[in-house]
């Protein structure tokens, strides 16, 4: 960058360099990122809900511990937009359903606690799809939130507003959750770093339940080193999510050695085409061209096959429906959220109409097909034979990484789609996601990161997907990649029409 | 067809949905060119691979059970629709 850049435009680790010798303060720090907030949140709309008061007190506490010369962790001071899954005590928390709308948690999730501890800064919470049901944020009760890099494009989702809200310059970082591609494809789509680690690795203690086998939390931020710097915020054990692994989490910076050398990488067939159908051509050449690079930086690349794969969106949309028309049982207008206002009737009554009047329509789409799977008579036929077939979707992955360390692939078929392109096509809007499910199946950790551009200017993601537990080899061939390219300093900047585009994001 | 409206109704009702008319012919429709989509699974063998319910091997987690204080009532309460003394206030169940 030419000119001295803004402090919203910052990494965290930059913004930290300047916090901890005392150059910036983390008001300034604040003050700067909300004064990005007003003047381009009405165009992105990533956020549901700003914590000014919060974050001020929360900036000030910092600035006075580090003036009386505390030692404070890496990113205390550093503003953070938390996803509206979270629960945030004392701050509403609604999923982005309406059945959820006045809710406060009493408690915060062990994330929120980690990002408290770690002297993060609550800018908000961000958009996201109603329950973390969607793929590209307009399932949100709240309205929808508008790719920074093209205003009439979604941002993927369902953490849409937090993979926005960076690659916006609306936060320094932010986080989202994961359940079938809900960090990585936003982040795609947003050009910008996210990561969801192994199934267990980060707890769900607090966070809102979609489907409880695969939901996971992780980092959404501006370049790797941001991303590891994260990882140790939200990584550890907790002893109140009983899938959490009992394993203490290592330092993730340490991973980020230049070099792939000795890596052995494998291109994944069915990521590059599911069922026979290829990915956009335009993606598919990014990816290779990335390959390309991989092999440069010392790297070892093949291409492998997993058969199994091709069968992932059905899996996935029984799994994910069944558990979560479990897990949504919950919202029926008696312990908190909304009621139906309706009088007369009995309970069932009541339950129904609040939830018929609170839940948006891909939530009753989901609640339907997962009560049906899970009901009498169609319990073999479904969720029985569903979970079979992810044992093999599995099996194919381990039997990979017999050979390779990482398995390479895009993180969706196309570029960020127009808003309101799929919405009337259940199936059209769940394919978005072929080349995320798997790695949710699995359980295993997968990256994204922007790895090019698409003709009219969009971010392009690549996939990279680990054995459990080796989140430090995913982010040391992402730094490799990312230090050998300038995607990632693509951003920001003042609402401009480029070609009849309109756009918050330039390139540097 | 593998769903009628009928049963897309009687699904409505186990997962506690009220559908409109409108609603109700839209899922019919589209749950059954989802479940259209799942035939495909039918194809594969499965005979004697054991189901996967959690992607890493943990189970049975026990810890000492140690009394230690809870929510109190008024916080347990705070976001309810409807409280009285202390109790969430349902309509009237038993008859």
């Amino acid at each position: 960058m030419s000119s001295t850049p803004e402090l919203h435009d910052l990494t965290a680790h930059e913004l930290s360099d300047l916090l901890t010798s005392k150059q910036v303060s983390a008001r300034d720090a604040l003050a700067a990122v909300y004064q990005r907030i007003n003047d381009i949140e009405s165009e992105v709309h990533a956020y549901v809900r700003l914590t000014r008061e919060l974050a001020e007190q929360q900036a000030s506490e910092i600035d006075e511990r580090r003036a009386r010369g505390e030692a404070l962790p890496p990113l205390a001071g550093v503003p953070l937009a938390l996803k509206d899954i979270c629960c945030t005590k004392g701050i509403e928390t609604t999923c982005c359903s309406r059945i959820l709308q006045g809710f406060v948690p009493p408690y915060d999730a062990d994330v929120v606690e980690r990002c408290r501890r770690s002297g993060l800064v609550f800018l908000g919470k961000t958009n996201m799809d109603e329950f973390a049901m969607g793929s590209s944020t307009e399932n949100s009760a709240f309205g929808v939130t508008h790719n920074p890099w093209d205003l009439a494009r979604v941002p993927g989702g369902s953490s849409g507003g937090s993979a926005a809200a960076v690659a916006a310059s609306e936060t320094i970082v932010s986080m989202g959750t994961d359940t079938g591609g809900s960090i990585r494809q936003p982040a795609s789509c947003c050009g910008v770093v996210g990561l969801k680690p192994t199934y267990g690795r980060v707890s769900r203690y607090g966070v809102i339940a979609f489907a409880s086998s695969l939901d996971q939390v992780g980092p959404i931020t501006k370049d790797v080193r941001d991303c590891a710097l994260m990882m140790n915020v939200l990584a550890g054990h907790d002893p109140r999510d009983s899938t959490s692994i009992p394993l203490p989490a290592p330092d993730y910076t340490q991973a980020l050695i230049p070099g792939v050398k000795g890596l052995r990488f494998g291109l994944v067939k069915e990521f590059m085409e599911y069922q026979g159908v290829g990915v956009d051509p335009e993606v598919s050449s990014s990816i290779r061209t990335a390959l390309d690079r991989l092999r440069e930086l010392g790297g070892e690349c093949e291409e492998v096959s997993l058969p199994y794969l091709n069968y992932s969106i059905p899996v996935y949309y029984i799994i994910a429906p069944a558990e979560a028309s479990s897990n949504l049982a919950r919202y029926d207008g008696v312990q908190y959220g909304y009621r139906s206002p309706a009088k007369g009737g009995d309970i069932v009554e009541m339950y129904s109409r609040t939830r018929d009047e609170g839940f948006g329509a891909e939530v009753k789409r989901r609640i339907m097909l997962g009560t049906y799977a899970l009901s009498a008579g169609y319990y073999d036929a479904y969720y029985l034979k569903a979970s079979q077939v992810r044992t093999l979707i599995r099996r194919d992955f381990d039997r990979a990484f017999e050979k390779f360390d990482v398995l390479v692939g895009p993180v969706s078929p196309t570029v960020a789609f127009r808003l309101g392109e799929k919405t009337d096509d259940p199936i059209a809007m769940y394919l978005s996601d072929v080349c995320t499910i798997p790695v949710n199946m699995g359980g295993l950790p997968g990256m994204s990161l922007p790895c090019g551009f698409s003709s009219e200017g969009l971010p392009i993601g690549l996939q990279l997907v680990g054995k459990p537990l080796s989140e430090e080899t995913l982010l040391r061939a992402a730094y490799a990649f990312e230090q050998s390219t300038d995607c990632h300093r693509r951003r920001s900047h003042p609402i401009q029409t480029r070609d009849g585009r309109r756009s918050v994001v330039a390139r540097a | 067809m593998r769903l009628t409206p009928e049963e897309v109704e009687h699904v409505a009702l186990l997962g506690r949905l009220r559908l409109t008319e409108e609603e109700r012919a839209r899922f019919t429709t589209q749950l059954n060119s989802i479940l259209d989509h799942f035939e495909q699974l039918k194809d594969i063998d499965t005979a004697g691979v054991p189901p996967m319910s959690h992607a890493v091997p943990v189970s049975n987690v026990v810890r000492e059970d140690q009394p230690k204080p809870s929510l109190a009532p008024e916080e347990a309460l705070q976001n309810a629709p409807d409280q009285d003394r202390n109790c969430f206030r349902v309509p009237r169940v038993i008859e």
